[in-house]
């Protein structure tokens, strides 16, 4: 009997044993035949989808290498080639159609009462040099610019591969150096006729009665009116946005990252697109637009009666300031503010 | 007509860089640039994945449709070369290239960034086939020998596969049903919209 139990236990013992193996090493029967080392990899998918780039570390200096994808440059692609382009005829030939439009309704605005004689001076030689400055380079960056956008498709069939590169080559130095005497004159524009473009209340009425734009309404102005002071903030403001977003694409990298450069690209695109047409606009009312107002930025003075009749209120404090004994070369500047 | 592709296997990819020092050799590229390079993502933690990367001659290429002088082509194997002679150093391909694959010798001021070089898969550029000048501007053309990019050729743990896309994608696509996983082949969506199972 005590055999039967001492046997027993030997049976309950190699059972105990073998239970108790079972149960520490639960491994050993579910061991999968291949471990999934990616389970905690990283995912390209899911990297695209939290950020815009996927970046790592690398061995190399160049930091920027350590970004290996950013699809982003397929949407900013899409901004350059089509968007921009569509954009930019809008608004240069809807304006010039604007322009010959006009031009043939209403034709070039005359002198109504006819050639004084005599003149005044309106701008110095310092602001015409300034203004001159700024309207050449702006004119060489327009076309260099432009040349970046629409040459490929309107330049290039035209001529070689090889002479479109020369010249497009130039015009990107062009474009480059040409920024700093432009980015000068739009400092010195904002400083030079900052006094004169402040908007005031008779701003309001040149704008109520359009300006006399249409008709022969002759509405009360100083020494600019509503529509000059549009085009000050215009040069001033634009200026400054195309020398920011200019300056972050010719000192690449310079605390910018490659999303910054491609959305001072859009910026600088955009704004040049419709820089390019509203100055079309300044150029024609300076030009064919109106008789006698090319001779202000040109030889400096304008007739008397063109001053009456643009420029009433200006005329009268530059003439007021002469009965004083101002010399009026003096009074130009300054005083006509 | 085979459509050459690069395919990256990150599961395989041990970090090692000899793509990038044999690219370097090859074709003499000089200090400061770099046509191949590896760029490890969550380095040092569980997970971490180093992914060669270089031009990835991608389809209906970006760099291609921005340039605005027109100095890349696409030859018939879809390899994006471009012509030194053409580039204007504009840097705008650098902008739209997904990969940041355009170099420049001076990423320097006033935009003077001298011409664009790349990746060109060991396939020169427009000059003749294994001329002086087409060494001297691109590099080595391994392709008009009958040889791959020399990056694929010589890595160690054949993670870095180069060759027609079919071809390579079907290499990776019987070592993942074999080996169970596979984190995908990286930047393919980007390049050529597809997966290397579509």
């Amino acid at each position: 009997m005590t055999a039967l139990v001492a046997k027993f236990r030997h049976v309950l013992g190699a059972l105990a044993l073998f239970a108790l193996t079972a149960t520490t090493c639960p491994g050993m029967e579910q061991q999968p035949n291949s471990v999934d080392p990616t389970a905690s990899a990283v995912k390209e998918d899911q990297l695209l989808q939290r950020f815009k780039t996927i970046q790592g570390r690398g061995s190399i200096p160049d930091i920027k290498s350590y970004t290996v994808e950013q699809p982003a440059g397929r949407d900013w692609r899409r901004f350059h080639e089509v968007t921009l382009r569509i954009i930019g005829s809008v608004a240069i030939i809807g304006m010039l159609v604007m322009l010959v439009v006009f031009y043939l309704a209403r034709g070039m605005m005359r002198l109504e009462s006819g050639r004084s004689g005599r003149t005044i001076v309106r701008f110095n030689a310092a602001e015409r040099f300034v203004h001159w400055m700024t309207a050449s380079c702006f004119i060489m960056l327009a076309l260099s610019g432009l040349n970046i956008t629409f040459g490929k498709p309107l330049l290039l069939p035209l001529m070689s591969p090889e002479a479109f590169t020369a010249w497009s080559e130039w015009a990107k130095y062009a474009h480059n150096y040409l920024s700093f005497p432009f980015t000068l004159g739009v400092v010195l524009i904002f400083l030079m006729w900052l006094g004169g473009n402040i908007p005031n209340r008779v701003d309001i009425e040149w704008l109520r009665r359009g300006g006399g734009i249409v008709g022969h309404d002759h509405p009360p102005a100083e020494r600019f009116n509503a529509g000059q002071k549009l085009i000050y903030w215009i040069v001033v403001l634009g200026g400054a946005v195309m020398a920011v977003s200019g300056y972050a694409l010719i000192f690449p990298f310079y605390g910018t990252t490659i999303e910054a450069m491609q959305n001072a690209e859009i910026i600088h695109g955009v704004v040049a697109m419709l820089f390019i047409a509203a100055m079309l606009g300044h150029i024609y009312i300076g030009t064919i637009g109106m008789e006698g107002a090319f001779e202000a930025m040109g030889r400096g003075t304008v007739d008397i009666n063109w001053a009456r009749e643009h420029h009433n209120l200006w005329l009268a404090e530059e003439e007021a300031a002469r009965r004083k004994g101002v010399p009026p070369a003096q009074a130009t500047p300054a005083a006509g503010e | 007509m085979a459509r050459m592709k690069f395919l990256c296997d990150a599961d395989r990819c041990i970090e090692c860089n000899a793509c990038v020092t044999a690219c370097k050799n090859e074709h003499e590229v000089p200090w400061g640039i770099n046509r191949r390079r590896v760029v490890t993502i969550n380095d040092g933690e569980p997970g971490e994945r180093s992914v060669s990367m270089a031009c990835m001659h991608c389809t209906d290429a970006p760099c291609q449709a921005v340039c605005p002088v027109n100095a890349f082509y696409t030859t018939a194997d879809g390899v994006v070369l471009h012509s030194k002679d053409i580039c204007i150093g504009c840097g705008y391909c650098f902008y739209a290239c997904p990969f940041g694959a355009p170099q420049y010798p001076r990423v320097g001021n006033f935009g003077s960034r001298g011409k664009m070089d790349k990746c060109t898969y060991c396939a020169g550029g427009p000059e003749p086939d294994g001329s002086a000048a087409e060494y001297e501007k691109y590099g080595a053309n391994r392709l008009a020998e009958g040889k791959l990019p020399l990056c694929a050729e010589m890595c160690s743990t054949k993670s870095l596969l180069a060759g027609d896309g079919e071809v390579i994608a079907d290499i990776y696509n019987q070592r993942v049903a074999k080996r169970g996983y596979g984190s995908g082949a990286w930047g393919w969506k980007t390049a050529y919209r597809e997966g290397t199972t579509s």
